[in-house]
């Protein structure tokens, strides 16, 4: 019987309006209780004191690349990289080799996570077979296989057609379908936000029409199907807004966004480094601004990371021929208290909203909470220590981010997963 | 990283007056060749071509053989690229037979920055995608600085396909550097509004006759049809529009210059009466291309 007592932390738990000073004690993996002075006779104790203890963090947007590119990632490598950026529970995105598209490969991913993994993962399926967006893939035997959401993340459903029966089915088996908006006709060949960079910088561009379209198209059918609707990565001003459209209408529309999407912008890219590239790719200012205001206001509803891991040598290229995405597990917190905290745009009690009940709620997982009784999923962060990232201490097995180097104020202390310690921060 | 020539972008005026000024002393006599010198005796340069060059590549070769130096030059085809070598990898085996300098044209924008940063030998960019091309903006500078003396306060149009030039950048850049007015014109679809807002002075219309209206410099581009991935303009209906025929010629001021970088397709971007009128510099850009380029050469590896 494992016991541990969380003591003298700030316990921050938006799921039932918690924010204050007290112990957290855990037995069995499983939260069993929340006050002052907790003694539980035999348990061990972590002292708390200046941190905040919220329930474990969510991030619903994560590539492992297992199976079948393990030389970017793996379940085991990926989970230990989550676990070092606070989180407790990650989300796999579907465009592994083969895609997950079936309950065979959902079983593969669930059976090495349970071997391998540091913490919680839940598996994405793909809406549709090898993600080809043309025929539907085995929905309700992925979803009995433990599929959390459905998405053909990395390409998006361009056949509105095909949306809307994936999104029928979505609502008749109460998953959200999390759509990439990106429609492939207008951003075919960019390499970076279509703008006054991509013009000077004489690279293709990606406009932001390309993502509004499809946001709006897909904001449509959910409210014709009924669906829970989501959009991932969402980075455009025009797509916050309608997001927050949807929303006001009464449709059952969600949005996240990457910490990169508020963090960054195409003026300060360093040019031609590929570290850079992404889709959607980070844009304007006013399209960081709108999303960061959309992350307080509600508009949107979860920071992801979208951690996208390539080797070095797919990064080592000319820019136009580097692959899209980069890692983002362990800088995420860290970005989001810079960006979002720090200058006081949200309070703490939004903040871990966004990484923790709020993920839960849109892809139907029993965490984010630290009610007595819930898995005992706990992320300690602070608020005020230095640190600076370095890539290349990182667990992941790609080094593809341009936050190397980067000084952070605050960020994850501890990750605790099942009432077990899986990381600490170096003292 | 090493200095070399990347763009025209990141250099200051007074490096450009320089080039310019050194440019000018590697003029021929009228009537006679270009001097032969020994400033780079010894020095070894490689001229690496993944996209294919005439004139820039063999302007190269002639700079660097009159300064004196070693040059060789590869293209694409016959480098090891073609059997699937990264360019990173292609750069670190020519780096480690320590050229001193590497002359470099490339099909991807920013190829030669991004290697840059990875190489310790000074890399010159002879023309990266749909970016730059400098030397032909310092050349062009050059035969502007001959016919009129100076480029203060020029009025210049950029007429064809700006979207995909690498020569519209560099000299949009050097232009507007020196206070010039630059009005950029061509079918709405190859003329992105955001040129508009890349560097100061810059106009833009679809209307040829209001590009050329009392302009000192009409610089012509060639319409890059390989470069179009849509929507493609019939090569008649270019021409109708954007080609450049006498009857423009009275509308721009009497002593304009008709410039272009090559190679020029007669009778789609430009008819034969103006290429070969007294109007037009077109044989003057690439004998200036030879003086400029040693001018460069001279620069990165003094």
């Amino acid at each position: 019987m494992s016991k541990l007592v969380i003591k003298n932390g700030r316990v921050i738990d938006p799921s039932q309006q918690l924010d204050r000073v007290c112990d957290l004690a855990i037995e069995n993996g499983i939260v069993r209780e929340i006050g002052p002075d907790l003694q539980v006779l035999g348990s061990d104790e972590f002292d708390a004191s200046g941190l905040i203890v919220a329930p474990g963090f969510i991030d619903m947007h994560v590539h492992l690349r297992e199976p079948g590119f393990e030389h970017a990632e793996t379940i085991e490598t990926g989970s230990r990289t989550a676990a070092a950026g606070g989180f407790t529970s990650i989300c796999c995105m579907p465009n592994t080799q083969p895609v997950n598209d079936n309950a065979t490969v959902t079983n593969y991913i669930r059976d090495q996570a349970r071997r391998f993994a540091s913490v919680n993962v839940f598996p994405i399926g793909a809406i549709t077979k090898g993600s080809g967006g043309e025929e539907l893939s085995a929905i309700a035997s992925m979803k009995k296989a433990g599929i959390v959401a459905i998405s053909d993340d990395g390409r998006p459903v361009m056949n509105a057609r095909v949306a809307r029966r994936a999104m029928e089915f979505a609502q008749a088996l109460d998953l959200s379908l999390i759509e990439h908006c990106e429609d492939l006709h207008l951003s075919a060949g960019g390499d970076m936000h279509e703008g006054i960079e991509s013009t000077r910088l004489g690279l293709r561009g990606i406009p932001r029409s390309s993502e509004d379209v499809m946001v709006a198209r897909d904001i449509l059918l959910a409210e014709v199907t009924g669906c829970r609707y989501h959009v991932a990565h969402i980075s455009s001003k025009n797509s916050v807004e309608m997001v927050g459209f949807a929303k006001r209408r009464g449709l059952k529309v969600t949005a996240e966004a990457t910490p990169h999407h508020f963090a960054l912008t195409d003026s300060e890219m360093r040019p031609y480094d590929s570290n850079y590239k992404m889709k959607p790719p980070i844009r304007e200012r006013c399209d960081a601004n709108a999303v960061s205001e959309g992350l307080v206001s509600g508009a949107i509803d979860a920071i992801a990371t979208d951690h996208a891991p390539h080797p070095g040598a797919e990064k080592m290229q000319e820019f136009e021929r580097c692959p899209f995405g980069i890692i983002g597990l362990e800088t995420a917190v860290g970005l989001a208290l810079e960006h979002l905290y720090h200058p006081g745009k949200l309070d703490l009690s939004r903040f871990v909203q966004l990484f923790t009940n709020n993920p839960a709620r849109i892809v139907s997982i029993d965490r984010g909470t630290l009610r007595a009784g819930a898995p005992a999923d706990i992320t300690i962060f602070g608020l005020d220590h230095e640190w600076t990232y370095d890539v290349n201490r990182s667990p992941s097995k790609s080094r593809n981010t341009p936050f190397h180097g980067h000084k952070f104020r605050g960020g994850p202390i501890a990750t605790i997963v099942g009432g077990q310690v899986v990381w600490k921060m170096d003292a | 990283m090493a200095a070399g020539l990347l763009d025209i972008e990141s250099l200051r005026r007074e490096e450009i007056e320089t080039i310019l000024a050194r440019s000018k002393e590697f003029q021929p006599e009228p009537g006679h060749t270009f001097k032969r010198f020994d400033t780079l005796r010894g020095r070894t340069i490689v001229n690496l071509f993944f996209e294919a060059s005439t004139r820039t590549r063999t302007s190269f070769e002639i700079a660097a053989k009159r300064l004196g130096a070693d040059i060789l030059s590869i293209t694409g085809s016959s480098s090891s690229v073609s059997k699937g070598e990264s360019l990173v990898d292609t750069l670190n085996t020519l780096g480690a037979m320590r050229p001193d300098a590497i002359v470099m044209r490339h099909s991807a924008s920013g190829a030669p920055h991004f290697l840059s940063r990875h190489l310790p030998i000074p890399i010159v960019n002879a023309g990266d995608g749909t970016h730059e091309h400098p030397t032909q903006a310092l050349l062009d500078a050059l035969t502007i600085i001959d016919r009129r003396g100076s480029l203060e306060e020029l009025r210049v149009a950029i007429i064809g396909d700006i979207a995909h030039s690498r020569v519209a950048r560099s000299n949009i850049f050097l232009l507007s550097k020196f206070g010039g007015r630059v009005v950029l014109c061509g079918p709405a679809s190859l003329l992105p509004r955001e040129m508009g807002r890349i560097a100061p002075g810059i106009e833009l219309t679809c209307d040829m006759e209001e590009a050329i209206r009392d302009v000192d410099v009409i610089m012509m581009l060639r319409v890059q049809f390989e470069r179009q991935e849509e929507a493609p303009i019939g090569a008649n209906e270019y021409f109708r529009f954007f080609g450049l025929r006498p009857e423009h010629i009275a509308l721009a001021r009497p002593d304009v210059i008709v410039m272009h970088p090559g190679p020029i397709n007669r009778g789609r971007e430009i008819s034969s009466e103006v290429a070969d009128s007294q109007r037009s510099a077109i044989l003057n850009q690439v004998e200036n291309g030879i003086a400029v380029r040693m001018a460069v050469l001279e620069r990165v590896l003094a």
